[in-house]
């Protein structure tokens, strides 16, 4: 017997998708015959598959049934078509009968549900598997990895492996199929809280165990600690920062404790040029806009947002986030905040402002920023020297970008779509995208 | 009776699809989820082969392995390791110890069915030799 191949097959379903397709619009076969010109008994055999059209006949077919000729040719999707035939070739069957590759559409035709969890699944565990290839290297080296990994792995095996069961026996009792239906949703969920779990460990790159490692990671915990607030430099000075930074984990560590030191007398100034209570009372007062605070800071826009991403919630202040780069875009000071990821290495998103700043000294920025999680963020930006500079020389830029969650979009405010940096944003057809994403 | 496979895996769903699809391929199937045990276990039942993963609650699938192959009862046992696709690692240490074949996870049921049957009919696989009998 002659194989035919799989477009050959899909083409010899076209006269039962027009029948279908028909049927739906409820024409009658003799009625769509003379529209198109033929009569109604070549139509019938059409539509049985016993005679294969193409051409103007397909075309106007088409037209009549008010679908691209495509559709009937090659079928309703012709992506989730070939997510069935990659699945299907994927491996040979454990047992029985092989996947039946010319039966795909109908498949698809009268089980949509299912044929979409397959190709679901299949795309799934093929990125997986390009994910565990692309970190074969950094599993040989890195013990928590390769223990995280090994446990993904066992939910993507016990995934394919029930799924595997619901696809290719047919005859698997009720309360069987129930128990396999219900452990395939458990494996989701696991598979979820595992991949999150792992891009929480690539995000404390080199945090084995939870512990900071570097100076920046052991001055970023403490200030998160501190809720990024210090009340005894808000009343005395950069003179208790000694006091502070007394019994701190880390600050044994030379390269920690003077970075540290940096940071606290950097905020000093800040709180100098700023005090904590006549700019808490006119934060309160403009309900923690930073607009109508800029003139108490001599219209130093990133000096207002750092301080109000220092404010003390205790006091009523709202959650801010906080991040700060240089002009080669690297982040230099990060306050986390909730569903906001800013990576600690590597860049985020291109479309943050944080770095559209950049392009625009001196202009500050107020927006909106969509999540692909559904939270939505009130972002202000600025790029300004981050020293006063003498003549002639070239001032040191910084960008400054303050964060503050939505709690429900206003309407019509019309958000801009950002993510959280490309490697964990699930934007495919993002055209600011510079590597594909981890996540699928 | 069909061929005694003992199953030594601590996820649960993994361990019940497993136990599925060979039962129906005529095997009779034991699973048990606890390293610690797993000598126990292999003693109490003879199975003719052991499905072993790597990594286990309470004790590793390798150090299962090397007792298994330290013991002049076991010493012959067919063992198809489970390991994790990219440890590399264990593999190898897998294979040094005396497993006779190996899958990696994520595998599919029809590599399960085929390769446990190669195993319990004595075929070398994946580079595997097999330990002598009565060495």
């Amino acid at each position: 017997m002659t194989q035919r191949s799989a477009p050959q097959r899909r083409h010899a379903l076209t006269g039962s998708r027009i029948r279908e397709r028909r049927t739906v619009m409820g024409i009658r076969q003799s009625d769509l015959a003379r529209a198109v010109g033929i009569s109604a008994s070549y139509l019938n055999l059409i539509e049985h598959n016993r005679r294969r059209i193409g051409g103007k006949l397909l075309v106007d077919l088409a037209r009549e049934l008010e679908v691209e000729p495509t559709a009937l040719s090659e079928g309703a999707d012709a992506s989730l078509f070939d997510a069935l035939q990659g699945a299907a070739g994927e491996s040979p069957p454990a047992f029985g009968p092989a996947p039946e590759t010319g039966r795909i559409d109908e498949l698809a035709g009268r089980f949509p549900g299912w044929a979409g969890l397959i190709a679901s699944q299949h795309k799934r565990i093929a990125g997986l598997e390009g994910l565990v290839d692309g970190l074969h290297d950094r599993l040989a080296h890195d013990p928590v990895l390769a223990e995280a990994m090994h446990e993904l792995l066992s939910t993507v095996a016990a995934i394919r492996s029930t799924a595997d069961i619901l696809v290719r026996e047919p005859d698997i009792e009720p309360q069987w199929r129930g128990r396999f239906h219900r452990n395939l949703h458990e494996e989701a969920e696991r598979l979820s809280a595992r991949a999150t779990a792992m891009l929480s460990h690539f995000e404390s790159q080199g945090g084995r165990q939870g512990a900071p490692s570097t100076p920046q990671e052991t001055v970023e915990a403490f200030f998160d600690a501190m809720d990024h607030h210090f009340p005894m430099i808000e009343e005395a000075g950069p003179g208790t920062i000694g006091a502070i930074l007394v019994g701190v984990a880390g600050m044994e560590d030379p390269a920690t404790r003077t970075l540290a030191e940096r940071l606290l007398r950097n905020y000093a100034e800040d709180a100098a040029r700023l005090p904590l209570k006549p700019f808490l009372a006119a934060a309160l007062d403009s309900g923690f806009e930073p607009e109508p605070l800029l003139p108490m800071a001599g219209g130093d826009v990133a000096l207002v947002l750092r301080r109000l991403a220092s404010l003390p919630r205790s006091k009523g202040a709202p959650p801010f986030g906080l991040a700060v780069c240089d002009a080669a875009g690297a982040l230099i000071f990060r306050r986390r905040i909730g569903a906001f990821s800013i990576p600690r290495f590597g860049a985020g998103c291109p479309l943050w402002p944080l770095y559209r700043a950049l392009s625009k000294p001196m202009v500050p920025e107020a927006s909106l920023l969509d999540l692909p999680n559904g939270t939505t963020f009130s972002a202000w930006s600025i790029c300004q020297p981050a020293h006063a500079a003498g003549f002639g020389a070239e001032p040191v830029m910084r960008a400054t970008m303050l964060l503050r969650p939505v709690e429900e979009k206003r309407a019509g405010s019309g958000g801009q779509p950002v993510g959280p940096g490309c490697a964990v944003c699930p934007r495919e057809d993002c055209t600011a995208r510079r590597m594909d994403s981890l996540v699928g | 009776m069909g061929t005694r496979v003992l199953l030594v895996e601590d996820e649960a769903n993994i361990l019940e699809a497993i136990s599925f699809i060979l039962s129906r391929d005529g095997w009779e199937v034991h699973g048990h989820g606890n390293g610690a045990t797993a000598l126990d276990a292999v003693a109490r039942l003879t199975p003719d082969v052991v499905v072993l993963d790597v990594m286990l609650p309470g004790r590793s699938g390798l150090d299962i392995l090397r007792d298994l192959r330290n013991a002049s009862e076991t010493r012959t046992l067919p063992v198809l390791m489970l390991t994790a696709k990219g440890q590399a690692k264990d593999r190898d240490l897998a294979l040094s110890l005396g497993a006779n074949a190996y899958l990696t996870k994520p595998f599919s049921n029809a590599e399960m069915v085929e390769t446990l049957r190669d195993v319990a009919r004595g075929v070398s696989l994946n580079g595997a030799g097999l330990p002598e009998q009565g060495s």
